[in-house]
C-alpha cells in the first residue's frame, strides 16, 4: 500500500485543568490510507473527539506527532474537512450560502462564481436537499441539517473527511437513510473519512476499520477490527450475514468485557 | 449568551400557555359532565379574562397615578392639578413648532434638537464603540487592557464630564453631545465585546476549519453573531443617552427638551414642566419600543428557536 495520507506517531495529548494535568489520550499510533473509512468506538469521555480534533488540528497534540501528507498539522484546515455533531450551521445564512461559503474558500482562487455556484448546488443535491438550498437552518428538520453539514464537508473535496458522531442526534430511522446517502456519497467520490461513533452497527456498516479505544483517562488504541465485507453494503443483507454478526460481536466483547465501564 | 437567554424567554411564552390551557379543564370538569365541547369555550374565555385583567391592571396603574398627583396638588397649590395641566397640553400641542427665534421655539423643535443631538451622539459612540468592542472581544491582550479602565470609568455620571467638554471644546453645546457621548459609548462597548467572547464556539471551529481569513471571521461570522448583542447594547445606549440629555441640556442651554424644562422653571410655568416629563416619558418609550422591534427582526431563527 502506497503512503498513509494521516499517520499519527506516538502522539499524546493532556489538558492542563485546574486541577492540574489531566491526560487524555498516551500512544496512539495510527495510519490512514486513501480512500478507507475508519471508526473510533469507545465508551463516552474515552478520548474519541479529542483524537479526532487531533486529525483535524483543532487541537495540537501534546506528544508525538500528527502528520497529514508527510506534513505536521498545526493547525486546521479546508483539506481536513470536520463534520460537526451538531451541524454548526451557521443559522444567518441560507443552506446554500453555509455551503458556499465553504466552497468559496477552496476553489474561489480557480474557478468562476458560475463554477462554484454549481458546485455548491451539486453538492446540496448529492445529499439530496437541493429542493431546501434556500431555506435557513431554523427552517428545516434536524436530519436535513446534518445532510446539508455533510454537503458543505464533501464540497470542500477535502483529502480526509472528519465526522465526529455525525448522525448522533437523529432518531434510528433518520440515521439509517443518511447512513446510507453517506455510503452512496463515499461510493461516488471514493472519500477517506475518519468518524466517531457510539453506534457499533453503524461502525461495522460504514467502515473498512474500527478503531476501539480503551477507557480514559490516558486513553488508547485497545483493538483495530478489519471488516472485510464487499462493499456496497446493504443493511438488509447484513442483518443475516454471520460475518456481520462476528464483527459486531467483537466490538460488543471488547467494549463491555474488556472495557466494562465501571459503575461511576 | 443571547441564544440562551432568548430561548428561555421563548420557554417562558411557553409556560403560560399551557398554564392557560391547563386551567379551564378544572373548572369545566368541576362543572359539567361533558368537558369536551366546554373546552374551546373556557379556553377563549381565559384568553379575554387575560386580556381583561390587563386592560383593568393598566387603568388602575395609571388611575392610581392620576389620583395621587390629585391629592398632591390639592394640598400643594403651587402644584398644578391633572385638570390645569390637561388644558396646557391642550394650548401647547395645538401649535408644537412655532418658532419665534433660537430662544421661542415650539415643545416639538425642542424634542427633535434633543433628538438629533441623540441620534448624532449615538452614532458617533457606535462608530467608535462597536469596533472597540470588537477588538476588546476577539483578543485577549487589549480585553485585559481595557478592563480596569472600562470599570474605572463606567460607573461615572458621565455630567462629570462636561467641564471637559467645556474646556476642550469652548461650546456648550459641543460639551452636551460630548456627554452624550461619553455616556452611550459603554453600553457599546461593554455588549460587543460580550457578544463577540459569547460566540458559540461551534461557529469558530466552522472558521477555523475552513481557515477563513479575518475579513471574512469578522463579516460572515462574527458580526451576524454580534449583531443581537450589539442591538442591546444600542438600546441601552440610546436609553442611557434619553436619560442624560435631559440634564446635560439643561446645564449647557441652548435649544432641547431639557433647556426648555429649565426655561419654564424660570418661567414658573409648573404645568409646562410635567407636560415635558411626561412628553420625556412617552418618546423613551416610543425608542425602546422601535430598537426592540428592529433587534427582533434582525434576530436569526437561531436566537428565536
Ligand atoms: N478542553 C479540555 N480540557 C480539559 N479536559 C478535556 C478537554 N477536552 C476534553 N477533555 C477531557 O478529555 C476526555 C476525553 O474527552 P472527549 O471529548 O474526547 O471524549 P469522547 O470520547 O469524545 O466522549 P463522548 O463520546 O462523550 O463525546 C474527557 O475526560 C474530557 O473531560
Ligand atoms: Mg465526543
Amino acid at each position: 500500500m502506497n503512503a498513509p495520507i494521516v499517520k499519527i506517531e506516538q502522539a499524546g495529548m493532556a489538558f492542563d485543568t485546574n486541577k492540574g494535568r489531566f491526560v487524555a489520550l498516551r500512544d496512539i499510533d495510527l495510519n490512514i490510507h486513501k480512500g478507507e473509512f475508519v471508526s473510533l468506538i469507545g465508551h463516552s469521555g474515552c478520548g474519541k473527539s479529542t483524537l479526532l480534533n487531533l486529525i483535524a488540528g483543532l487541537n495540537l497534540p501534546t506528544a508525538g506527532v500528527c502528520l497529514c501528507n508527510g506534513r505536521e498539522i498545526a493547525g486546521p484546515g479546508p483539506e481536513r474537512a470536520v463534520v460537526f455533531q451538531n451541524h454548526s450551521l451557521l443559522p444567518w445564512m441560507t443552506c446554500f450560502e453555509n455551503v458556499y461559503l465553504a466552497v468559496e474558500r477552496v476553489f474561489a482562487a480557480k474557478e468562476s462564481r458560475s463554477e462554484l455556484r454549481a458546485r455548491t448546488r451539486a453538492a446540496l443535491e448529492m445529499v439530496h436537499m437541493d429542493h431546501a438550498m434556500n431555506k435557513y437552518p431554523h427552517e428545516i428538520s434536524g436530519g436535513m441539517k446534518q445532510r446539508v453539514g455533510i454537503a458543505r464537508a464533501f464540497s470542500m473535496e477535502p483529502q480526509v473527511l472528519l465526522m465526529d458522531e455525525p448522525f448522533g442526534a437523529l432518531d434510528a430511522l433518520t440515521r439509517a437513510s443518511l447512513q446510507d446517502e453517506l455510503m452512496g456519497v463515499m461510493a461516488k467520490t471514493g472519500a477517506t473519512v475518519v468518524m466517531v461513533t457510539h453506534d457499533v452497527d453503524e461502525a461495522v456498516l460504514l467502515s473498512d476499520r474500527v478503531v476501539m479505544m480503551t477507557n480514559g483517562p490516558a486513553a488508547t488504541i485497545g483493538e483495530i477490527l478489519e471488516v472485510r465485507l464487499d462493499k456496497p453494503r446493504d443493511r438488509l443483507k447484513l442483518a443475516h450475514d454471520s460475518r456481520f454478526a462476528a464483527y459486531r460481536a467483537a466490538i460488543l466483547e471488547f467494549l463491555y468485557q474488556k472495557q466494562m465501564k465501571k459503575a461511576a | 449568551m443571547t441564544s440562551m437567554s432568548m430561548s428561555m424567554t421563548a420557554d417562558g411564552h411557553v409556560a403560560p400557555h399551557a398554564v392557560a390551557e391547563a386551567a379551564p379543564a378544572a373548572p369545566a370538569v368541576a362543572q359539567t359532565p361533558e368537558p369536551a365541547p366546554a373546552e374551546p369555550a373556557g379556553r377563549r374565555g381565559e384568553v379575554m379574562r387575560g386580556f381583561m385583567l390587563r386592560v383593568v391592571a393598566a387603568a388602575a396603574g395609571i388611575g392610581g397615578l392620576l389620583a395621587v398627583w390629585l391629592a398632591v396638588s390639592t394640598h400643594v397649590p403651587e402644584l398644578p392639578g391633572p385638570g390645569v395641566t390637561w388644558q396646557a397640553a391642550l394650548e401647547l400641542f395645538a401649535d408644537p413648532f412655532y418658532n419665534n427665534g433660537p430662544n421661542d421655539m415650539g415643545i416639538g423643535w425642542n424634542v427633535l434638537y434633543s433628538l438629533k443631538r441623540v441620534g448624532i451622539d449615538f452614532g458617533l459612540a457606535a462608530a467608535v464603540g462597536i469596533p472597540l468592542g470588537f477588538i476588546i472581544g476577539r483578543f485577549r491582550f487589549f480585553n485585559i487592557a481595557a478592563e480596569p479602565v472600562v470599570s474605572l470609568l463606567r460607573p461615572v455620571s458621565p455630567l462629570a464630564w462636561l467641564p471637559i467638554g467645556l474646556l476642550v471644546f469652548k461650546d456648550a453645546d459641543m460639551a452636551a453631545m460630548w456627554v452624550i457621548f461619553i455616556c452611550s459609548i459603554w453600553p457599546m462597548i461593554i455588549n460587543t465585546a460580550a457578544g463577540v467572547r459569547a460566540v458559540p464556539q461551534d461557529y469558530m471551529n466552522v472558521a477555523r476549519v475552513l481557515a477563513l481569513s479575518e475579513w471574512k471571521v469578522v463579516t460572515k461570522i462574527l458580526f451576524p453573531a454580534v449583531l443581537p448583542h450589539i442591538l442591546t447594547g444600542v438600546r441601552l445606549a440610546v436609553g442611557t443617552a434619553w436619560l442624560v440629555i435631559v440634564a446635560a441640556e439643561m446645564l449647557t442651554g441652548g435649544i432641547g427638551i431639557g433647556f426648555w424644562v429649565w426655561d419654564e422653571w424660570n418661567n414658573l410655568k409648573v404645568e409646562h414642566i410635567i407636560i415635558a416629563i411626561f412628553l420625556i416619558g412617552v418618546v423613551g418609550l416610543a425608542l425602546e419600543y422601535a430598537l426592540l422591534w428592529i433587534a427582533r427582526r434582525a434576530s436569526h431563527g437561531a436566537t428565536i428557536n
